[in-house]
Order: C-alpha cells, then structure tokens, then sequence
C-alpha cells in the first residue's frame, strides 16, 4: 500500500517525541539490570543506567564516568522500556560508546565527573537523542542550541533535598514567563543575556514554552516530592539516589508513579505515600560546601 | 459530522505519555476533549482516545485506579477508541513481548509486537498511504513503534510499511496506529474518529 518512499532515522521529531512519550511518567537511576527490573515493574516510564547513584558518587569521591557496558547491556537486555545512560559532560566517545550499546536516550550529566570544562557534547552528530541538565532558562537554549532533545532541571543529585529542583524549576519557569512578556524589539537583548540565539529565544518567547519537555531531577525522594514538582510545571521527573537508597525500593518506586500521575490530588498522593519505610537519609544541600555542588558543573 | 449543542465529549487517556498532544487535536477540530484519569471521568465520555507513551505504565495505572474493568466494558458496549502506539498496544487482545504480568484492555482481535524496530537508534519518519484518505500521504513518525503481527477476520488494514508490515488497523468502532498523528499535525485520523464518535 505504500509508494516507495525512504525512511529517516534520528529526526529532531522522533528525538524530542520520543521525551514526549515520556511525558507524566518517572525515570528511575539503576546501576544493575535486578534494579532495572524492579523500576520496570514498579511503572518507571525509562530507566538511567550508571556506575553508581548519585548519593555514593557523593559519599565515596573520585572520578564518576560512564558505566561499564557489560552493565549496560545487562540492563538493555533485561528490560523493555527505554534505556538512557549517562555520559560525561564532554565526553563524546563516552556518549558514541553508549549509542554503539544501543541506549535510547544519552543524558549528558553533571552527576558525573566533567571530561571537558569548556565544551559540551556535540549533540547534533548523533542519532540517539540527548537529555541536559539546566539551571536557568539560558543554559536550556545553550543546551537546546547544542542539539539536546529533551532538558531536565538539575536540582542537587544525591542530597534526597528537594530545594534546589524547587529553585530550579522556579527559576526556569519564571524566565520563559518573563521572556514571554516581552515585546519583540527587546528580545536581541534577552538573547544576549541568555547567551542563547536569537532564532530560539523569540521561539521561546512566542509559545511561552521551551520546545521540547522538561523533566525535573536532582533530590526527589518522596510521592509527595514528585507531585510538587509536576505542580511547578515539570513535564516529569527523574529520580535517582531517592528510590534505591530507600528502605523498600519497590514499594516507594510505584508510589512516586502514582504521585507523578495525580499530582494534583492530595487524597491520593497520601495514599500513595502511607508506609513506604524509611526514605533516604540525605543530606540538605545547604551542608554540601560549594565545590562539591553538582549543579555547578555545566555552563 | 460533530454539530454544536450536541457536541459529543471525547476523553483522552492521561495517565501518562503525549495526551495533551491528542487534546491539541481535539480542540483544533473544534471538538470537545477532556483528560481522563478516573472511572467516573470515563463514564462521562462518547469516545476516547489512548495515547502514546509506555504501554506498561498505562497498564499498571488503569489498574491500579479502577479504570481498565470499566473501559473494558464500555469497548464491549461499543464505546469507539482510538489508540496511538502504546494505545494500540492496550487495545490489542494479544500483545507479544510484553513484561511479566502485562495486560491490555483489548477489543481489537490483533497480536501487536512492542518495539518491533528496535531501540530509539531505529525510531523514524516516513510518508504511508492510508486506504480511504484523499490528498497527500500521511508523513508518520513511528518510535519504538509496535506493529500489527497478526489479525482475525473482522479486522480491516488501513496502512503498511513497504515490506507488508500493517501499522494502522479499524475493527468496528476501534481505530488503532503504531505511529503518531498528533506530533506530526495529521488531522485525518482523528477527524475519521470523530466521525465514528458521532455515528455511534
């Protein structure tokens, strides 16, 4: 029934749908295919594959790099929904590595030890989409212009403290609302101090939205937590170090997909969040010193 | 056609994935779309639409919030619903490489295969025609797309990939598609169930 057409394989469409499908549903950080499996069953929408969760890259130090690809594998293997894995800011072997294993998704993270501190990932000389963090409105575009189909606000991964994931989903809404409001002869202003092109801060400024979803990350740790950030406007949420690090992983993992997907009903969120055992310990980011903050990392 | 004062209310499912992207649809046609996430929103619509995202995930949900029974139901009754990519898995009696213990509502008397091209590296875009649509083909955007495997008697192809493979399927009042008409501004499908909502 078809003419003979082609097919294209790694559209900007079919990188950025693909986070669209991802939309109202949670990310869950694994580092081996049994974790992979338990967020699988618990409704996790996609799985993060690393080396370690955020809270023991925190607690232990050293270089945190891509994870080995036997683990990848395993994890690719043992699982049937979609598999990111995380690459070092920079690091485009890393990142050409993970798309030889067949990842769907590369989130490009400062939740692992920078390989490049000027330049980040070449993003459009890929097939496999990529996610980045942000903090603010400018290093989305940056990002965005750099070829990244999806943004995840970056919070303050491994602490189980939500506030900097409220600061930043605060801090990008509240641009995008400014930029917004203003009128078109002020917008080649806005885009040099967004340090971002012209071309995608007037489209910005037009849908008073970012082009592609934005999910939140970085110290979500209950249901309660993940419905907040879904109120502040958040596409969907990513948790790491909160779900593994926890008391019942299982049990606090299907709560937070409940949480996410009736973020707006306080009667079933505390259903959801009644007995799930001990959440992380954590640590509040206002104890973690300046040059251990992950967030930092990325310009 | 849809007429103003009888307007039928068509749901879309939002418990995950690109519904607002159907609502957008919807409300583009003029007509009347709500999200639906609860037995008592399902019992208030004319027709309803599944949308893309993960079929596992929607499955749990449904379930878990007592909305899969009930659904089941209204498609025996005749309840016209249209599904895009994990919606077309949940409407399909058989599903093949699906996780441990994942059920769909089913109608549709089709096997689908999840992810049948492979990872998100095989995800892509192409121009099919579809039987019954004027104008020009329909530009799809298929990502870790299933497809239709296997189909009884009474179900009808609309669309196929050059080698065979069928990728869009009607059965009665069910209407099902491995790709994605509401992230590539195709109207045509959901005008066609709009139509079937109103004639139901």
């Amino acid at each position: 029934m078809t003419d003979s057409t082609t097919s294209t394989v790694g559209t900007s469409r079919v990188k950025r749908g693909l986070a669209e499908m991802l939309k109202g549903g949670v990310i869950m950080d694994v580092v081996t295919a049994d974790q992979a499996k338990i967020a699988e069953d618990a409704g996790a929408v996609a799985v993060m594959a690393l080396e370690r969760v955020p809270a023991d890259i925190r607690a232990q130090g050293g270089v945190a790099r891509m994870s080995d690809p036997d683990l990848i594998a395993g994890i690719v293997e043992a699982v049937s929904i979609p598999v990111m894995a995380k690459a070092r800011i920079g690091h485009f072997v890393e990142a050409q590595v993970l798309q030889s294993l067949g990842v769907d998704y590369i989130d490009e993270s400062e939740v692992l030890s920078p390989a490049d501190y000027t330049n980040h990932i070449d993003k459009w000389q890929f097939t496999v989409p990529f996610v980045c963090g942000a903090t603010n409105l400018g290093e989305a575009l940056r990002r965005l212009t750099e070829g990244a189909a999806m943004i995840r606000s970056k919070g303050e991964a491994g602490t189980g403290d939500v506030s900097e994931a409220t600061r930043h989903m605060r801090q990008i809404s509240g641009e995008i609302a400014a930029l917004a409001s203003k009128k078109p002869d002020e917008l080649y202003v806005a885009a040099k101090e967004l340090q971002a092109p012209y071309e995608l801060v007037a489209e910005v400024a037009a849908a008073g939205k970012l082009p592609v979803v934005l999910f939140t990350a970085g110290g979500v740790a209950t249901p309660a937590d993940a419905a907040m950030m879904m109120q502040l406007g958040a596409d969907g949420v990513f948790v790491g170090s909160g779900i593994f690090k926890s008391g019942d992983p299982a049990k606090r993992a299907a709560a937070i997909v409940k949480a996410t997907t009736f973020f707006d009903d306080p009667a079933v969120i505390a259903e959801a969040s009644r007995g799930l055992g001990e959440a992380m310990v954590g640590i509040n980011v206002a104890d973690v010193p300046a040059p251990h903050r992950l967030a930092e990392r990325g310009w | 056609m849809v007429t103003i004062g009888a307007k039928p209310v068509v749901g879309v499912l939002a418990l995950q994935g690109d519904f607002r992207e159907h609502l957008a649809v919807l409300a583009e046609l003029g007509a009347k779309g709500v999200p639906v996430r609860r037995p008592s929103e399902l019992d208030e619509v004319d027709g309803l639409i599944i949308p893309g995202g993960e079929s596992t995930v929607m499955d749990k949900l449904s379930r878990a919030f007592g909305l899969a029974d009930p659904l089941k139901q209204r498609i025996a009754d005749g309840l016209p619903v249209y599904g895009t990519c994990a919606g077309l898995i949940l409407l399909a009696d058989t599903v093949l490489d699906a996780i441990d213990g994942q059920q769909t509502v089913g109608g549709l008397d089709v096997a689908v295969r999840r992810n049948a091209f492979g990872n998100q590296l095989d995800s892509f875009e192409t121009d099919l025609e579809v039987d019954g649509f004027d104008g020009p083909p329909v530009h799809a955007a298929f990502i870790r797309a299933p497809v239709v495997e296997r189909m009884g008697e009474g179900v009808t192809p609309l669309a196929s990939l050059e080698d065979g493979r069928v990728v869009a399927v009607r059965q009665g009042n069910l209407l099902g598609t491995s790709f994605h008409p509401e992230i590539t501004g195709e109207l045509r499908f959901h005008r066609a169930f709009l139509d079937t909502v109103a004639a139901a």
